[in-house]
């Protein structure tokens, strides 16, 4: 079969067609939002859906793609004799499926959400979100280093002009560039990471990357420059400031977009290069991976816990899931370099598994931000409060988001972070008495920070959600739409199965884990049937059904002894209210006081300033401010180094003709003498 | 016969590296629009001459257009200009003009030192004619360093391109036609767009002194 006719049947059509057939509908989508620049109506009721359902088309795709033998195709778009390579393989299908089950979700929850007067109209809005959307899927894709790249910076560019979507706000425009400016430094890591890849060979397809031996010390310097790239784009310390600033400030599902897809595009990222084109990797690697990843971590969740706006502290939260899953895969280069092929799958497994759940929790939490900010206008967590009585939709979605969030059972992020913490226990296999040593402290900086989120997450509930509401005007706080229900069900369900059925989706990662270190959990998992036990049954497993089983019944058991027990009736009181009688909304703890013990224990973290009130202020105002110590160790030396230079160049700029043209006539009599020479 | 067409040309040749020495000395504005179109008609004579001696016909069409572009068009539009801005005499330059002179004549020597080995590959008539062609352009471009106010700047530009036309006829027996009609028509276009900037430089600053132009930096 050969020229129009494949093209026409779409039964002979691989799954690449199909992935390419959703890029071109989100294109085609985009392209509709022009036409249709101001109607709200179309963009909404049309555009928006039809994008979800092009998410679900990728979702499903990439769902029997896993599974299925790596399949290419050359597309000759670009430069001319340059053309696009795509490859779709395991891992690429396993984070197309991540793209497509979240975009599913977001763009039916976008349909509800978008609204005229947020500066950008809303069809352009429509615009940039599919060529978002459509830029990650082929950055997924891409099986060469030029269409990697142009897809890379579509990507970071369409994302800058959602960002700043409501650019007329100064703060807004300071996040967008701060963003952009650390995307382009990223991406010329990543642009000479792929020279050195070449090897001089000057064919930049990953085919021939894959086929160098490259020597360990330019290995090494390409494997530098890829974790800097990638770690950019990620928010690795210390490369995160942008996240913080960029998640506010974007509308909330494409904070959603960002953090739940984007970020994982440049852990694909890592993985793609690091287990993929290069052939072999250095164990000294997986230390800095570790050290980068835990630091990243415990620095994210430590000001997650600080922060008193919503979605800046779902943006910490983001920066410490992104630590988990560099140490995660810092743990399997470990493995993988010691010959222990089955650890390094178990390890990279707990990376994916947490990548998928990250996703659907993370794009749960901020599409429900989104919805709180749009029924009450607020970011601010202590201008909030008692919402559940207001919004019992959002509210419980969200519970279920912070519950996987915060890793609890039965739900994914117990799972993934549970596999994550099995791969540690794994360590004393290894071979070197240092690492031995060094392994369970990593295992208990993990613990720590699972515990941190723990603690992160129910002030994220409990102050929203839980308690009176701070603000007379909360009571007026509506629910969510009906495309807003759909897409956060939607994400939902994706926190509830990836809970419910560990042992299947584990056997959908194994393709991805046999292609990377040539190993799978599959066979052990499948074996012990219900029960999840990644190694061994008899080391440790878990089943989900089981312990929600035991959850059930002991709550069944506790909440029929106390009405056995108790006598029965029911009495309405204010609870804690301590023999005070007279509370308020403003009694309440809040998110600073709650975030407080963090602040002091880990003071050292911050660098922050506080303003006490007196006694004898008319107005008592409490307030404190907790900004991030890279800013001034790292940041703004470099910012003031680079001023300076950029001040030497100003010098040669005098304003004067002549002096530009003896410029010019200083050149011209240089290149005379030198070719005369 | 061909000796006495190779010292034609040698003399139309040094006739152009005086001109242009003149017109580096030169404070009037008029004086040096007059010494630009009798540059330019030294440059026809030399085509006209390089054309029969060597037999090429397109060198006439080339001739032509430098006559009605170079010698009579340009110097016109000039002439209306400083008419209209009333900016004939009294220019100032940034360097006195005994330095510039002996600057022009270091330059001069590194031109011929330049073309040297270049006119020994050449097998055209004129090719002894390339140091001083490129010497014209090397004076060119330091007259438009050295003047301060825009109109000589404007003439510097244009004499320059007489420079590199001369080399071109020169070295090679002139450009492809389709690159000469660029060129005029470049120069042209260049010269009308150079007549609007003079005309907003002295609207906005009341002086066509380009020193003025220092204010639009950016601090």
């Amino acid at each position: 079969m050969t020229g129009a006719s494949v093209f026409l049947d779409p039964a002979s059509w691989r799954h690449i067609d199909w992935v390419l057939l959703a890029v071109s509908a989100w294109l085609l989508i985009g392209v509709a939002g022009v036409f249709g620049l101001h109607r709200l109506a179309l963009v909404a009721r049309v555009l928006f859906p039809a994008g979800g359902a092009c998410g679900l088309l990728l979702f499903g795709v990439a769902l029997s793609a896993i599974v299925s033998a790596p399949e290419v195709a050359v597309l000759p778009l670009g430069l001319p004799g340059l053309p696009f390579h795509f490859r779709l393989d395991s891992l690429s299908a396993f984070f197309l499926m991540i793209i497509g089950g979240v975009a599913a979700g977001v763009s039916a929850f976008a349909a509800g959400y978008f609204r005229k007067g947020e500066g950008t109209p809303p069809g352009l809005l429509a615009l940039e979100y599919h060529i978002f959307l459509a830029s990650m899927t082929l950055v997924v894709l891409a099986d060469d280093a030029y269409a990697f790249m142009v897809m890379w910076e579509t990507m970071a560019l369409s994302s800058f002009f959602l960002v700043t979507a409501n650019h007329r706000i100064v703060e807004i425009q300071r996040a967008g560039y701060l963003y952009l400016l650390i995307a382009h430094v990223g991406a010329l890591g990543i642009l000479l990471c792929f020279g050195i890849l070449q090897a001089d060979t000057g064919d930049y397809t990953f085919a021939n990357m894959r086929s160098q031996e490259i020597l360990p010390a330019r290995a090494s310097i390409a494997f530098l420059l890829a974790l800097f790239g990638f770690g950019a784009k990620a928010g690795i310390v210390p490369l995160h400031v942008w996240l913080p600033e960029a998640h506010p400030a974007a509308p909330s599902p494409v904070s959603a977009l960002m953090s739940a897809v984007m970020l994982k595009t440049a852990v694909y990222g890592v993985l793609r290069v690091v287990f993929d084109l290069l052939g072999t990797q250095l164990w000294w690697w997986s230390l800095v991976l570790l050290a980068v990843g835990l630091s990243t971590a415990l620095f994210g969740v430590v000001f997650a816990a600080v922060q008193v706006d919503m979605k800046r502290l779902l943006a910490y939260s983001s920066i410490e899931n992104i630590g988990l899953l560099f140490t995660g895969v810092g743990l399997a280069v470990l493995f993988s370099t010691h010959g222990m092929h089955l650890m390094a799958a178990l390890a990279l497994t707990a990376v994916l598994y947490h990548a998928a759940s990250h996703a659907f929790f993370k794009g749960l939490l901020f599409v429900g931000t989104g919805a709180v900010l749009h029924a009450t206008l607020e970011r601010n967590l202590g201008k909030l409060g008692g919402l559940i009585r207001y919004m019992p939709w959002v509210a419980w979605a969200m519970l279920i988001g912070v519950l996987a969030s915060a890793g609890l059972p039965p739900f994914g992020g117990f799972v993934s972070e549970w596999l994550l913490l099995q791969s540690f226990l794994f360590s004393p296999d290894l071979p070197s008495s240092f690492l031995n040593m060094l392994i369970p402290v990593v295992a208990a900086l993990i613990a720590l920070v699972a515990a941190l989120a723990g603690y992160t997450m129910v002030k994220f509930f409990g102050v929203i959600f839980l308690g009176q509401p701070r603000e007379e005007k909360l009571a007026q706080a509506h629910d969510a739409g009906r495309w807003e229900r759909v897409g956060m069900a939607w994400l939902v369900a994706g926190c509830i199965a990836l809970g419910l059925f560990p042992v299947q989706f584990i056997a959908l990662i194994d393709p991805v884990t046999q292609l990377l270190v040539g190993s799978g959990l599959a066979r052990t998992v499948s074996g012990s049937g219900w029960l999840l036990a990644p190694v061994a049954i008899e080391r440790a497993s878990y089943g989900p059904a089981i312990f929600l089983l035991g959850v059930a019944a002991s709550f069944a058991l506790a909440f029929l002894l106390v009405r056995i027990f108790y006598h029965g009736r029911v009495r309405r009181s204010a609870p804690w209210d301590c023999g005070f009688p007279w509370q308020n909304a403003r009694m309440q703890d809040t998110a600073e006081g709650f975030g407080q013990p963090i602040r002091q224990i880990f003071e050292p973290f911050f660098r922050w300033e506080r303003e006490l009130p007196t006694a004898f202020d008319a107005e008592p105002r409490y307030r404190v401010s907790v900004t991030d110590h890279f800013w001034h160790w790292l940041y703004l030396p470099l910012a003031t180094v680079v001023e300076r230079l950029a001040r030497l160049i100003g010098l040669l700029q005098q304003g004067r003709i002549a002096v530009y043209l003896l410029y010019s006539f200083v050149t011209l009599i240089t290149v005379l003498v030198v070719v005369e020479l | 016969m061909s000796e006495f067409v190779a010292q034609l040309i040698n003399l139309l040749a040094s006739t152009l590296l005086i001109l242009a020495f003149a017109m580096i000395s030169q404070r009037r504005i008029l004086s040096l629009i007059h010494l630009f179109t009798a540059q330019g008609a030294t440059l026809v004579a030399a085509t006209l001459v390089v054309g029969y001696a060597t037999d090429q016909p397109h060198l006439y069409l080339s001739a032509g257009i430098t006559l009605v572009v170079k010698v009579i068009l340009i110097p016109l539009l000039l002439h209306r200009v400083i008419n209209r801005l009333n900016v004939r005499w009294d220019i100032e330059t940034l360097i006195n003009i005994p330095t510039t002179m002996i600057i022009g004549i270091v330059l001069v020597i590194f031109a011929f030192d330049l073309a040297l080995p270049i006119s020994r590959l050449s097998a055209s008539i004129a090719r002894g004619t390339l140091g001083i062609a490129l010497a014209c352009v090397l004076l060119s471009f330091l007259m438009m360093i050295t003047r301060a106010k825009a109109v000589p700047q404007v003439i510097g530009f244009l004499s320059m391109e007489n420079g590199l036309f001369f080399a071109a006829t020169s070295a090679t027996y002139g450009m492809p036609m389709v690159v000469e009609l660029g060129i005029a028509l470049d120069v042209l276009v260049g010269i009308l767009i150079l007549g609007v900037f003079m005309f907003q430089i002295r609207e906005q600053f009341d002086s066509l002194d380009i020193s003025h132009l220092e204010k639009l930096k950016e601090d």
